[in-house]
């Protein structure tokens, strides 16, 4: 008893020494300083992408180069801005989104290197922005999924534009918080103009409920809170591949016909022009956009679309040219724009 | 006869035992206020960073942004949510230590142990558990549920005790005069509370204002997980910083509430001999209620949530259970929790040695600094230190260090709160006895305060520990590349709604933090009894 207290006083005393210098340079001390790891070639990733997905496209990249990559996780805005506010300073060599409006922020701000030609080669010419500031990686559909035994067939939206009409209130659900969301509105500024997405927002403030996530709200549709949700496609593939827990009563409806609701989100990735490991970072590009790389979204477990280097989708999936999805040039998406008609319509 | 001196009473033995030689404060005063100023100055930081972003947004867009429809939402929210969950925590808290150390309450050392045991699961996970057994919890009430069985033990500890040493000889002394059991409690019992009442309700007001994950979870919008929101939307965009601006004040309203409700009454007992021990009130026909009470309690706090997270784990199997990930992810949570802890108690000393020993409207503000910091979210501490890291000092940007001094000004409080009582109960006598006898002042402090502190500082440690075990957006923002910790891979299988994958992460934070609550909960009993 005597003894702990004098060791805890001991620590006290050690911890009151340490004071005098925590105290005046607490603001400068790198008590752990991580060492920089440009030197071995090593690079950063930033990415927004599921983990899953990346942690997959990193394994077999260093399994085949042996270039050791080191993942920072985060959402797409939330990194966007990060890089933004990073600058010339920036340790990521390479950003992955899962949509493209960040990517359009970081080449806004005069950030990211041009894609190698190889890489963009790679791509079709609709998967990437004109600028080849960054390339298209993956794609996303929007969809939205409803519980059959609310909705019959005829009672569908023809449009997602419907939603914010007055016999949708209270029956539908998304998360307007999510890059995923964001983008979708993003597409409706660029396909219908600012005036009738501000239209749109306010209508669906009134109708829809708010989740955190698109799998959340997909499980509140499964769970029979709300009657329908729009969401992307593969969240609902993804979970009937496993248990299908989640998305059991659960049927995904597609727009089509160009509609603002069945627009094909890109996921971007691109090179930072600070990256001090340029040539790898490069690499890595090309990796995911090749046959490899793409044949891991084919293959894998992520059920976003596969879109370059000729790999089809995989065949779970609705094909790429059924989704009739209206042309939007990812370059042109507009995250701010987006975030101050949300909030305006009183959504964030 | 003598505890609860009242001031006057105690300053007369200060003076006959400095007559000849006054006894000097410990180090000088000065140097020590200094040092306090530094901290209070960084503390500031945040709330700098606050004032310059809004000053920027200028008056009118500033204005556009907070008064709208919105923050009318959030506002109402966030009060209802404070308003409901404060009297609970406090109601439940004071409740339990009562039953627990004044009545012949069975089983009463398992209880005092449950009691204080819910604080071991993060919030969080309580909130995973419940949507678990609730999918269809949303909103205030859930959000009140929840915080509720979260952050009821904030009271209960403090409240336990400081009962557990109160001399019953107060409540003789009323009985004498003719007070009945329940006037007594009320007349007598309470107000010796107030500390620990105020102290714990301050801090159960300040994590409500804080808590991200567990409201996200739920569906319940407050003011920090709006601004969660517009960050992930637009990182410094003026509509986040405003919605922290509307925090920031909300936190100074709660810390006049508690500096006007806390008195200046003295706490610190010197008398000769023993303390006697206290009268147990008798249930008898209440024993089986106050039993099932408890019961009903403990299942609900901490019991629901371990059965939940065992399901998810049995239902997950083998696979679930990559070493892989979650060694590094223990590890790194153990590290960031021992380092931060160890920094933050540090720097709370002297903050805590001011307030109580030269208590003045100087050393106040200083504290208060610290308090204004702490209430707001980690996201915003976070931003801050982005902002002024990769600007002022870019070389230390996502460093180790970056993300303690971050931990260290989100968790001050908790470690003052504990050392200031440790503090207020180490009678400056002694020390000034010991000067007396010619201990040189820095040696009559080490020997004499600092070591009956020790026990406060500990559990202070053992409380910042906890928080940083559980830290999510600070961490998720400003730890170095590469660093995973529990709170971030559970957060992130969790929100992949991968409720079996989230299991195992769960799990490990529940056992690294059940030896700290523990700790904590040993040595508030250590703190009041010595």
């Amino acid at each position: 008893m005597k003894i702990r207290i004098n060791a805890l006083a001991g620590i006290a005393i050690a911890a009151t020494a340490a004071l005098g210098l925590s105290a005046c340079g607490s603001s400068t001390s790198p008590a752990a300083t991580s060492s920089a790891d440009a030197s071995k070639g090593e690079i950063t990733v930033y990415n927004a992408q599921h983990e899953s997905l990346t942690k997959e496209w990193v394994d077999a990249f260093t399994a085949e180069t042996g270039i050791k990559v080191t993942l920072r996780q985060g959402d797409d805005t939330e990194m966007s801005n990060q890089i933004v506010q990073e600058g010339a300073a920036s340790p990521a060599d390479v950003f992955l989104t899962e949509n493209s409006p960040a990517m359009a922020q970081v080449e806004n701000a005069g950030l990211f290197a041009d894609v190698n030609k190889d890489t963009i080669a790679q791509v079709p010419a609709e998967f990437r922005p004109s600028t080849n500031k960054w390339t298209g990686i993956a794609a996303r559909s929007t969809v939205l999924v409803y519980d059959k035994s609310k909705l019959t067939e005829d009672k569908l939206p023809k449009s997602m534009l419907d939603l914010a009409k007055p016999e949708w209130k209270g029956k539908w659900a998304a998360s307007p918080s999510g890059a995923d969301f964001q983008a979708i509105v993003s597409a409706l500024v660029e396909l219908k103009g600012e005036a009738a997405a501000e239209e749109w927002l306010k209508g669906m403030k009134e109708n829809f409920t708010a989740y955190k996530g698109n799998s959340t709200a997909m499980k509140a549709v499964n769970a029979g809170e709300v009657d329908a949700a729009l969401i992307y496609h593969y969240y609902y593939y993804g979970d009937q591949a496993k248990t299908g827990e989640n998305s059991k009563n659960v049927t995904p409806y597609y727009f089509k016909n160009q509609d603002p609701g069945a627009f094909l989100s890109v996921s971007g990735g691109g090179v930072l022009k600070s990256s001090k490991n340029a040539e790898n970072a490069q690499a890595f590009l090309k990796f995911i956009t090749g046959k490899k790389g793409q044949e891991v979204l084919q293959k894998g477990t992520s059920f976003e679309y596969a879109i370059a280097s000729g790999v089809p989708a995989n065949e779970k999936l609705v094909p790429v040219k059924e989704l009739e999805a209206p042309a939007v040039d990812p370059a042109k998406l507009n995250s701010e724009k987006v975030t101050e008609l949300m909030t305006k319509a009183g959504l964030l | 006869m003598t505890t609860q001196v009242s001031a006057p009473e105690t300053s007369g033995s200060t003076t006959t035992a400095g007559r000849g030689k006054r006894p000097r404060p410990p180090f000088g005063v000065s140097a020590v206020a200094v040092m306090a100023m530094l901290i209070a100055l960084f503390a500031l930081v945040p709330l700098g960073y606050v004032a310059v972003m809004t000053a920027a947004t200028g008056w009118d867009t500033a204005l556009e942004l907070i008064v709208r429809p919105r923050v009318g939402e959030l506002l109402l929210n966030t009060v209802l949510l404070i308003v409901l969950t404060v009297p609970l925590c406090l109601i439940l808290g004071v409740g339990g230590a009562w039953l627990v150390e004044r009545t012949t309450l069975r089983g009463q050392k398992v209880w005092a142990v449950l009691l204080a045991a819910p604080l071991a699961i993060p919030a969080f996970v309580n909130s995973y558990a419940w949507v678990s057994a609730v999918p269809s919890l949303h909103g205030l009430f859930s959000g009140v549920l929840i915080a509720t069985l979260s952050y009821f033990p904030l009271v209960y500890i403090p409240a336990a005790a400081t009962l557990s040493r109160l001399d019953p000889a107060v409540e003789q002394s009323a009985a004498s005069l003719g007070l009945g059991a329940w006037r007594a409690f009320f007349r007598v019992v309470l107000p010796q509370l107030r500390i620990a009442m105020t102290g714990g309700g301050l801090l159960v007001a300040l994590h409500l204002l804080a808590e991200y994950g567990a409201f996200a979870m739920i569906r319940f919008d407050t003011f920090t997980t709006a601004i969660m929101v517009q960050y992930q939307s637009t990182f410094n965009g003026a509509a986040g910083t405003m919605l922290a601006s509307v925090l920031v004040f909300f936190c100074l309203v709660l810390l006049l509430v508690e500096v006007r409700s806390r008195g200046t009454a003295r706490y610190a007992r010197v008398g000769s001999g023993a303390q006697a021990k206290a009268l147990r009130l008798p249930l008898h026909s209440y024993q089986a209620p106050a039993q099932l009470a408890l019961l009903a309690l403990t299942l609900l706090a901490f019991g629901l949530p371990l059965l939940f997270v065992l399901r998810w784990i049995l239902a997950g199997g083998a696979e679930i259970w990559a070493a892989d990930e979650f060694v590094p992810a223990l590890w790194q949570t153990l590290l960031y929790g021992l380092a931060g802890a160890a920094a933050t108690t540090v720097v709370a000393f002297p903050m805590a040695y001011l307030a109580v020993r030269h208590a003045s409207w100087f050393s106040k503000a200083l504290e208060l600094s610290n308090y204004v910091t702490s209430s707001m979210p980690g996201i915003v501490v976070a931003l801050a230190f982005v902002t002024v890291s990769i600007r002022l000092v870019p070389g230390v940007y996502q460093t180790a260090g970056v993300l303690i001094a971050a931990y260290v000004l989100l968790f001050l409080p908790r470690a003052l709160v504990n050392i200031r009582a440790g503090l207020a109960q180490a009678p400056k006598e002694l020390d000034e006895a010991a000067q007396a006898l010619g201990t040189p002042p820095l040696l009559s402090f080490i020997r004499v305060t600092l070591r009956l502190t020790a026990p406060a500082a500990a559990g202070g440690a053992a409380l910042v520990f906890l928080a940083i075990a559980n830290e999510l957006t600070a961490t998720l923002l400003l730890s170095p590349n590469g660093t995973r910790t529990l709170a971030t891979e559970f957060w992130s299988k969790s929100s992949e709604i991968d409720y079996a994958g989230a299991a195992p992460y769960a799990l490990l934070m529940i056992v690294i933090s059940a030896p700290m609550t523990y700790l904590l909960f040993q040595q508030s009993k250590k703190v009041a009894g010595q």
